[in-house]
């Protein structure tokens, strides 16, 4: 069967405002709004739409994290996608035991395309599709814009630095998302409802023989340092005069 | 056990692209680091010779290819794998290309990254934003184990000339992939300065309207030798190419004079200009949150308030 597996993660919603703990030791997630990685979210939806164009036959959806995740693979359900795999665990997931546990479903599923965000809005690493990709041998596109198959390749457009470039790349592989891939769907009430029957297998790191190693140690977490507030300037003149004093015009 | 550095150089063949400097001036604040650029090209000779001037290179490797010809990360990692065993880190810049590749070689290397360091305090220690600078994260990294890095350029100046670095060859044979093929690369030609590395930057917002009407910032910008740059509102509406977005998901940049004109000021491109020396807001609302941390903010119509600033600089 042709598959696509996504993989997504439990975020604090990009809209919450971040607030550091009083004891540096984390950011405050009490009580705070978690989402859908909004990235992978993209990626998700860009799964349903090679499924709907009738070029996939299943979206299977994927995470790995605390039991609290499967809300968020429930609304991924809800999207759409056809069934649910979360890998249960606690604590910090570095990139490298993502996509350690992500290639142990890749063996399991054979997906013809692995598709993710290109980074979490949390820890901001961007890794894990490299890593999987690596861990898996296969080619990786980053950063796409556009995506198109064509038999046993996909043709990817990507949004880096200098504009736009276009990779070919053998299937299976692994694409993360930029924002302009598209933009996903809305859930509805009644697909909320459909969701609910849909299959949720939980699996567990040791299961699929993963060490839940971590490799950095998280010292410190502090606010960023914050900018003075400036002054308001009445007209385009007062503005060009302050500049000039400064030296920057 | 002293640090041995390698950087991977990013560059299009002929120039050395800037952030590879940047990534030279970030290795040097690890005091008594050894610091090696690696240059996989099909043709490595004027790129190398560029990275042997940057003052406080102690060497530059060559790794030249047929398959090199453009920066395929799957084709790339594998080579700069065959050559990391004797360096304690490896370091990329944190742009499209580095972030692209040194993931892959992490991962190949079954090795932790940093990814956008803006700090090190020590070879096992590196401060990074997170939640799109809305908080600055210590981590550690364990002396035993090898670690990459992708270097956050607003951080860090441009190294300067004066160095005289030895150039190496290295002889590296590895199978490459050949499941990912390089088809073209679409960039607007300019004149301007380069985003990534002018002093100048004028961005423009959704409240620009049109790509007409980025034309006011093109004259503005062109007066003052500025680069020109945009909201993520303004390049999805289709106002400004992808390439000028700038922000958390587009290039972070840290210009002398940025002037963010009709951008509200959303969070994640405040993160994209939180180094920029001097911030100008133009907007028309002013409550806009720009305004929170605009060294100088203008509150009025971009339309008469833009080309009254170039007619006064005539």
């Amino acid at each position: 069967m042709k598959r696509i597996l996504v993989g997504i993660k439990r975020v604090v919603d990009y809209n919450v405002r971040i607030r550091v703990k009083p004891d540096n030791s984390g950011v405050i997630t009490d009580g705070v709004k978690m989402s859908i990685n909004p990235f992978d979210e993209i990626a998700l939806e860009e799964a349903l739409r090679i499924k709907e164009r009738g070029a996939a036959e299943e979206v299977i959806v994927a995470t790995v994290g605390p039991a609290d995740c499967q809300s968020q693979l429930r609304t991924a359900l809800a999207m759409g996608a056809d069934r649910a795999l979360h890998v249960q665990a606690d604590g910090v997931i570095e990139p490298l035991v993502a996509a350690r546990a992500l290639l142990k479903l890749v063996e399991r599923e054979q997906p013809l395309l692995v598709i993710l965000g290109k980074q979490a809005i949390d820890d901001d690493n961007g890794q894990t599709g490299q890593v999987l990709a690596a861990l898996w041998n296969r080619p990786q596109a980053t950063y796409a814009s556009k995506l198109e198959l064509t038999g046993n390749s996909a043709r990817v457009t990507r949004e880096v630095d200098a504009g736009l470039e276009t990779l070919e790349v053998e299937l299976p592989a692994v694409i993360t998302t930029d924002l302009r891939l598209n933009e996903p769907r809305y859930v509805k009430l009644p697909d909320i409802m459909k969701a609910k029957k849909k299959p949720l297998e939980t699996l567990t790191l040791s299961a699929l023989g993963v060490e839940p190693r971590q490799q950095l140690k998280l010292v410190r977490f502090e606010p960023p340092p914050q900018r003075q507030k400036g002054i308001r300037v009445k007209d385009a003149a007062e503005l060009v005069e302050a500049l000039k004093k400064k030296g920057l015009l | 056990m002293s640090s041995k550095i390698l950087i991977v150089a990013e560059h299009d063949g002929a120039k050395l692209n800037p952030s590879t400097a940047r990534c030279v001036s970030c290795a040097r604040t690890l005091s008594g680091a050894e610091v090696t650029i690696v240059v996989c090209a099909v043709d490595a000779g004027a790129v190398a010779a560029q990275a042997a001037q940057l003052a406080g290179v102690n060497r530059v490797v060559t790794i030249e290819n047929a398959a090199n010809a453009h920066a395929l990360a799957a084709v790339l990692a594998p080579q700069i794998v065959a050559i990391a065993a004797p360096y304690t880190h490896l370091f990329g810049p944190s742009t499209t290309f580095g972030k692209d590749l040194m993931a892959r070689i992490a991962g190949l290397l079954q090795a932790p990254q940093v990814s956008d360091i803006m700090a090190i305090e020590s070879a096992t220690r590196f401060r990074r934003p997170i939640f799109a600078g809305n908080a600055i994260l210590t981590v550690e990294t364990s002396a035993d184990e090898k670690m990459v890095g992708t270097v956050r350029a607003a951080s860090f100046e441009v190294a300067g000339a004066g160095g005289a670095a030895a150039i190496e060859k290295a002889n590296v044979q590895v199978q490459l992939p050949t499941h990912t093929r390089f088809v073209s690369v679409s960039a607007a030609k300019t004149d301007r300065p380069d985003l990534m590395t002018a002093a100048r930057v004028i961005s423009g917002g959704r409240a620009l309207g049109s790509a007409e009407g980025f034309k006011i910032l093109y004259s503005l910008a062109d007066k003052i030798g500025a680069a020109v740059g945009a909201s993520r509102a303004a390049v999805d509406a289709g106002y400004a190419p992808n390439e000028m977005q700038v922000g958390q998901t587009g290039k972070i940049i840290a210009p002398e004079l940025y002037m963010a004109v009709g951008i509200s000021g959303a969070i994640q491109h405040l993160t994209g200009i939180k180094d920029a020396r001097t911030i100008v807001a133009i907007n028309k609302d002013g409550e806009a949150p720009i305004f929170e941390v605009a060294d100088f903010g203008l509150v009025g119509d971009l339309f008469q308030v833009i080309p009254e600033i170039e007619r006064l600089l005539s």
